[in-house]
């Protein structure tokens, strides 16, 4: 009886094993070759590297501009998620605490503009905002951002808010603290939870988005990791090594964002997708 | 909670908390939707002078043999990537679950893929399909990989295919450990005294009870199968010859590329129709799934 439930445990562990092994190959791949030279690369692509080189991870990181590029990534990223969070929790605060009649048309046609996807509007938008002059700036991105995330982040507020108790904020605003106060002391800290599962569903999006940045971001020296990556592979797609060690390069920053996070970022996907 | 009694008073609050976000949201959202909108029943480019010419682009679009190729391409793979990326999901939750040591460990390599941009997943895929399989296929005279997956439009089709399941399975095995998890465990407790078998408790108690799960994963695999691009850009450009340019690329390239923007636009309509069709039908099923709950 116990030798078969061992054998069971052994067999169920060799399976996964098995699987995760299919999964992480092409990274693997990937990283293996980042460290070969062109010629390798081509004769065996499954070959050990002969040596522990970086010479392909230096003309990576020099020709994509990497140290560049990451910035950009930082900036955009984090100033439009901050954006996003601050203003959102706001904006749902007030729809739900002040019992004006026209803020249930607003939440109705928030939550009815999720179902708009970005190819929806992507060509008109290009037009209006290439005529205002606002593409082409990290600063006006962030600003998009904030616009295409609204709508989500407000409405998992807006759930939320509605089940805070009123009585902190009356007493709150007994003692004379004014509203926008009652709002970031008193309320904001309650909503932490709701904030760091937006913060990693908005991190993860738009720290990988191309589609927007491509529209937006021109210059090179605006670019953001997938743009720059993007632009690098298609110049130097035959000289494997450089391209496999720039590929590495733009997976890095999120891996080491997922060893630290890992608790969270699996919580936080599982509660935005069951909303 | 709070009432102000003057008009002055309502637009200081609404200045304060909402005026800036709902601004924001107007301008990106709902005014290039509706510039979208006036573009179709027009040949306004966006500037300049404009006719009306009320339902020609949608015509023309729909016309396109090109758009109803590409339209069901899209609907092939995601039929295709729908059901493989929800077996493996389910296949992986149960095998995370089952009560090994380290199945915190396989679970966050299984969503690793989920993590990293579509476009660098697309390239780390290229040159597996180009050099890595041709080579295994050429030394173990393997037929299928003896030549690039990339190079055929049938094989390309199907390299997409096994790369959006590779991204997609680890999350939606995420959604499905958690209705796993969410099964009391008296329910199996009580089968396991039965003596049910395992394949029993699973077609009988498990599944059943895990509606919920399917449903949301399979609308969200829905959602990001018909609307991919990103892998499709970086992994084979729509080609060989334009035969693997899904739904959305082909949104894009009819714009940018051949700048048809009032055909794009009434294509981009289209995409969004069916879109808030999918949407609405989830609504629905989401509803009379916790009916019965």
């Amino acid at each position: 009886m116990m030798s078969g439930k061992t054998g069971k445990r052994i067999l169920l562990f060799i399976v996964s094993l098995l699987f995760l092994a299919v999964f992480i190959f092409p990274l693997l791949m990937i990283f293996l070759n980042s460290m070969k030279s062109r010629l390798d690369i081509v004769r065996d692509p499954l070959g050990l590297p002969t040596e522990l080189s970086f010479v392909n991870y230096k003309e990576a990181y020099m020709t994509m501009n990497f140290s560049h590029a990451l910035m950009n990534s930082v900036i955009v990223t984090v100033l439009s998620v901050a954006l996003i969070i601050v203003l959102s929790a706001m904006l749902a605060y007030f729809l739900v605490r002040w019992n004006w009649k026209i803020n249930n048309y607003i939440l109705m046609i928030l939550v009815s503009s999720m179902i708009i996807p970005f190819q929806a509007v992507m060509i008109p938008f290009v037009s209006i905002f290439g005529e205002l002059n606002m593409l082409n700036s990290k600063w006006w991105l962030a600003y998009f951002y904030l616009g295409f995330g609204l709508s989500l982040a407000t409405f998992m507020y807006h759930g939320f808010v509605k089940g805070v108790p009123k009585e902190l904020e009356e007493a709150a605003l007994i003692d004379g603290a004014g509203k926008f106060r009652v709002f970031g002391q008193v309320v904001f800290p309650i909503l932490k939870p709701i904030s760091t599962t937006l913060a990693i569903l908005d991190v993860l999006w738009i720290w990988n988005d191309f589609l927007l940045p491509s529209l937006v971001l021109i210059s090179e020296e605006d670019r953001t990791l997938p743009l720059s990556t993007f632009y690098f592979f298609g110049k130097y797609t035959s000289d494997y090594g450089v391209a496999m060690a720039a590929l590495v390069l733009s997976i890095i920053p999120v891996i080491i964002f997922y060893l630290f996070m890992q608790k969270q970022i699996i919580q936080g996907v599982v509660e935005g997708a069951v909303k | 909670m709070y009432n102000e009694k003057t008009w002055l008073g309502k637009l200081k609050v609404f200045g304060l908390f909402a005026a800036v976000p709902l601004f924001v949201f107007f301008t990106v959202v709902i005014l290039p939707f509706l510039a979208g909108l006036f573009m179709t029943l027009t040949n306004w480019t966006g500037t300049g002078s404009y006719e009306f010419t009320g339902l020609s682009n949608y015509v023309v679009a729909l016309r396109d043999s090109v758009f109803w190729d590409s339209m069901w391409l899209t609907l092939k793979y995601v039929l295709f990537t729908l059901l493989l990326t929800n077996v493996l999901g389910f296949g992986l939750a149960l095998l995370v679950t089952s009560g090994l040591r380290s199945q915190n460990f396989f679970r966050a390599g299984f969503f690793t893929p989920n993590l990293i941009g579509g476009i660098i997943l697309g390239f780390v895929w290229q040159f597996i399909f180009t050099r890595v399989l041709v080579y295994l296929g050429t030394e173990f005279n393997l037929g299928i990989f003896s030549s690039s997956w990339l190079a055929d439009p049938g094989t390309a089709f199907w390299s997409l295919v096994v790369v959006g399941v590779w991204q997609n399975a680890g999350y939606m095995m995420l959604i499905y450990i958690a209705g796993l998890t969410g099964i009391s465990a008296s329910l199996t407790e009580a089968a396991n005294l039965d003596g049910a078998s395992y394949w029993k408790q699973l077609t009988r108690i498990r599944i059943p009870l895990m509606v919920p799960a399917f449903t949301i994963s399979l609308f969200l695999t829905l959602q990001r199968s018909f609307m991919v691009y990103d892998t499709n850009l970086s992994l084979t450009r729509g080609g060989p010859y334009r035969s693997t340019e899904m739904i959305a690329m082909h949104v894009y390239n009819e714009a940018f590329v051949y700048q048809n923007y009032g055909p794009g636009q009434a294509k981009a309509f289209v995409l969004f129709l069916i879109v808030a069709l999918i949407a609405i039908l989830q609504v629905r099923a989401m509803k009379k799934v916790e009916v019965e709950a």
